[in-house]
């Protein structure tokens, strides 16, 4: 056990640092999030009502978290097929579990950055203080919507083990999931057939949490239901990781670019 | 290692409203075995079936048909097991994160392979001093030349004393004083006790480092043995090498016609054309060769004894 916790905690840092390496990835990383919170408050901001620009407010420093796993995760696997480097950890004693929960584990801390990045560019550039009433719990509901995220993450990119284009996926959820996940709009709102759909994301679960923590209210009920969803994802992505593996043997697809 | 009528195929599909299927057979009941301590060659023109076979053996693909042991374990049944005790190394520019330097690079597959840190600790340094990269292992490998990725490779496919090494390709691309330097690393595994499976295209690289010797050749192996094994057994005879310049195809298929030729290849060199003349025992061939080639303008004639080179052509030229 000890062995592979190190061996996640090593990867996890290699890892961190194949992401943070790169100049332009580093500065679409701080850019984008904040972009996407600058169009949020400036919409928000237009009626002139706090409550409103608390909500987006919110909303807005876990949607970069979401952007950056969610994109940036499905397309983990195309970027070592390119790289080459994927035929050489699938041919590696090491479940597909041990190589992508640190990679993924990784992102998610760039994405706990632009949760601050944004959080920063809300006060500074918007005046917006966000009201947090219970800070620690606060910091518990960010850092779990973070670990479930990664969870999903691993999901999102263990299908391209077997399938080229699944990268794709994880592009065409990026703006659905800002609805679904109640970033910028309440769940109320949308058609009531897509109330599933988001509670089937830990981030919906991880959102309401975060906003619960910052009004005052207790958290744990929508932590309780992140951290299960986020668990079925990672036993769900797990046996996805050796079956998909075993069907890209048998179907030759490891060395297709 | 054993390789038991190995078959692959693979399916190929085409069409998006009516979709059409193929199926080619890539690799069409290869079998062989290699000893311990053993540096086995497979050698084979592109599309041969020569990474195939490998990519079987080495876990990353399931054979359509046959069996196959490394090590002591199944290919199938025993991926995991296999997989600990292998490296594999193949050649080009890809497989390393390039934005990571060479030690990074050899400590997290140092950790996806279970290597111990204190092992990691005095291995990686080992490595990278026994590729000639000791001092280079701080920068990243975007800026390393060909040469040395393939050399950061091999200290990779290493890192966790594997018992057998497959390496595919491994001098492709590198320069002759890298590929000299390989081929001293690779006979340096061999010295230590590993077993290694080779393939090239270089057939000074398979002659100078080989025990043994495989043909493949559309998926089907042609010949097999020793390096001086398969130049005897091909070519009892001796070859006839004649530069000419404009050499017309309907020439050199007379020639192919004949008696005593057993295959003629031509060697495009630019202006000039090499015809190597492969000739049967006792036969006396100079002669009828010029006088087919006539006018054709004719440069040096040579008699010499076959070549690895040679046998290889043959092999995978012959019908």
């Amino acid at each position: 056990m000890r062995g592979v916790l190190r061996q996640l905690w090593v990867c996890y840092r290699i890892q961190l640092k194949v992401i943070s390496s790169d100049w332009f990835d580093g500065v679409l990383a701080v850019f984008f999030p904040l972009m996407f919170a600058t169009a949020a408050l400036l919409v928000y901001r237009v009626n002139g009502d706090p409550a409103a620009m608390q909500y987006v407010g919110l909303g807005a420093a876990i949607m970069g978290m979401w952007t950056c796993q969610g994109v940036i995760a499905s397309s983990l696997l195309s970027r070592e097929r390119w790289a080459g480097t994927l035929e050489l950890v699938v041919a590696t004693p090491v479940s597909m579990t041990r190589v992508l929960v640190p990679t993924t584990l990784a992102l998610s801390t760039v994405g706990l950055y632009c949760v601050v990045a944004t959080y920063l560019w809300e006060r500074w550039v918007f005046g917006l203080e966000l009201q947090v009433l219970s800070w620690p719990l606060f910091v518990v509901a960010v850092l779990l919507t973070a670990l479930t995220l990664a969870t999903f993450g691993f999901f999102l990119s263990v299908t391209a083990v077997r399938y080229r284009v699944s990268w794709s996926l994880g592009a065409a959820l990026e703006y659905p999931g800002w609805l679904l996940c109640g970033f910028v709009v309440p769940l109320a709102i949308l058609p009531a057939w897509t109330h599933p759909l988001s509670w089937a994301i830990p981030t919906t679960w991880g959102m309401a949490a975060v906003r619960d923590a910052a009004s005052g209210a207790s958290p744990w009920s929508n932590l309780a239901l992140c951290a299960a969803v986020g668990i079925g994802y990672a036993a769900v992505a797990a046996w996805l990781g050796k079956v998909l593996v075993e069907s890209a043997r048998r179907h030759a697809s490891l060395s297709l670019r | 290692m054993e390789a038991t009528d190995l078959r692959r195929t693979f399916r190929r599909s085409s069409g998006l409203l009516r979709r059409t299927h193929q199926e080619v057979e890539a690799v069409r009941g290869v079998s062989f075995h290699l000893d311990k301590g053993e540096l086995f060659g497979l050698l084979g023109p592109n599309g041969a079936g020569k990474t195939t076979t490998i990519k079987m053996l080495i876990t990353l693909l399931l054979p359509t048909a046959g069996s196959a042991t490394v090590a002591g374990f199944d290919v199938v049944r025993d991926p995991r097991e296999v997989r600990r005790r292998i490296g594999y190394v193949f050649g080009g520019d890809r497989g390393l994160y390039e934005r990571l330097n060479a030690r990074d690079n050899l400590r997290y597959f140092g950790e996806l392979y279970g290597v111990a840190p204190a092992v990691q600790r005095r291995r990686i340094p080992e490595l990278l001093e026994m590729v000639g990269l000791t001092g280079r292992e701080k920068e990243k490998v975007e800026g390393y030349s060909r040469g040395m990725r393939q050399r950061l490779h091999i200290a990779r496919g290493l890192l966790h004393d594997p018992e057998v090494v497959f390496l595919d390709e491994p001098s492709i691309g590198i320069d002759p004083v890298g590929a000299r330097e390989l081929r001293e690393t690779v006979a340096r595994l061999v010295a230590v006790g590993k077993t290694v499976l080779l393939t090239t295209h270089y057939m000074f690289e398979a002659d100078e480092l080989c025990d043994r010797i495989a043909v493949i050749r559309s998926g089907e192996i042609v010949a097999e043995g020793t390096p001086a094994q398969l130049k005897q057994a091909v070519s009892g005879g001796r070859v006839l090498e004649v530069e000419t310049y404009g050499a017309p195809e309907s020439v050199v298929e007379g020639i192919r016609g004949l008696a005593g030729v057993r295959s003629v290849a031509v060697d495009d060199r630019g202006q000039q054309q090499v015809l190597l003349v492969q000739c049967e025992p006792g036969a006396q061939l100079t002669q009828p060769v010029l006088a087919l080639l006539g006018d054709v303008r004719v440069g040096r004639v040579a008699l010499r004894e076959p070549t690895l080179e040679d046998a290889y052509i043959e092999l995978v030229t012959s019908p």
